[in-house]
């Protein structure tokens, strides 16, 4: 685990909010100097507290209007029947997320889709026919909004 | 409006955002004055809006992760926008989504370990407003986690 003091917090918030920042804009808002700044972001990244990047993306403009929560209760328990349905629902391009979990359903997933009849089509075709699945959930999302987290 | 040059540069730029322009221009197939000008546009017109990294939260040591599923009381009009703007003030939620279905919001929430997410869970979130229920879901693994679109 990595100990992290206001500085470091400083620069992590502001390269969730933007990930090409230059080490000069980055030491500007941690309020450090620019080769401070590249030194500990180099070590937070170094130490894993950085994943990668992602883009943001105007996913409407892009033809995906629809993005679904997939709660999915397995039908079968069994060591087998869980790293086949893992591997299965890996491979489906429009799945975006995969969480194993524990309490009412076994697994947590995002959709993307064109629209609800994409959806549909996604829904019966590729996940109702994963091996394994069993109950499923879907909630349309309607808005969806990015914290910081606790780096504060 | 966007072509299939457009796609496969997001496309690939997607699968690995760090890369230099060129690089993305190489493995594009689009060369790369080409390349830096699609980019542009697409920046112009809003829809690469940028680039987020991604903190590993277990990493910082916060090694619980909880999805909490709220059914809201619909009776209460402003429910939604102060239960929302309350959640906001938690630092321990990472993110809020709202739905149409069987859960009306979703918040994701993190903590250093059980003991610390009880407290939250008192202390912050059963007394957030207009709740009905609340249901949680653990985080266990994450098998998969790309959000990249398939363009």
């Amino acid at each position: 685990m990595i100990d992290l003091d206001d500085t470091d917090r400083a620069l992590l918030h502001a390269l969730q909010g933007d990930a090409t920042l230059t080490a000069a804009e980055l030491g500007r808002r941690a309020g450090v100097s620019q080769s401070v700044a590249w030194r500990r972001v180099k070590r937070l990244t170094e130490a894993g507290a950085i994943r990668g990047r992602r883009l943001d993306l105007d996913k409407e403009a892009l033809g995906f209007g629809v993005t679904v929560f997939l709660g999915v209760k397995l039908a079968a328990k069994g060591r087998a029947s869980l790293e086949d349905f893992e591997r299965a629902v890996t491979a489906i391009p429009e799945v975006q997320t995969v969480q194993h979990v524990l309490g009412r359903y076994d697994y947590r997933l995002r959709v993307v889709a064109r629209d609800l009849s994409d959806f549909e089509r996604v829904l019966r075709r590729r996940i109702m026919t994963l091996p394994g699945a069993g109950e499923v959930e879907a909630n349309v999302v309607l808005s969806e909004e990015r914290r910081p987290g606790p780096l504060g | 409006m966007l072509d299939d040059t457009d796609r496969r540069l997001l496309r690939h730029l997607q699968a690995d955002p760090g890369q230099s322009v060129a690089d993305l221009a190489r493995t594009s197939g689009v060369a790369a004055s080409r390349a830096y000008k699609r980019l542009e546009r697409l920046q112009a017109m809003g829809v690469l809006k940028g680039q987020r990294a991604v903190i590993d939260w277990r990493a910082l040591g916060y090694a619980v992760e909880v999805s909490l599923r709220v059914s809201l009381d619909k009776t209460e009009p402003r429910a939604f926008d102060e239960f929302i703007a309350v959640s906001r003030e938690v630092p321990e939620v990472s993110e809020i989504q709202t739905f149409l279905g069987r859960v009306d919001v979703r918040l994701t929430v993190l903590a250093r370990d059980m003991r610390h997410y009880q407290e939250i869970y008192r202390r912050r979130i059963l007394t957030l407003p207009h709740i009905v229920d609340v249901e949680a879901l653990m985080h266990v693994t994450t098998i998969k986690d790309v959000e990249t679109l398939p363009l």
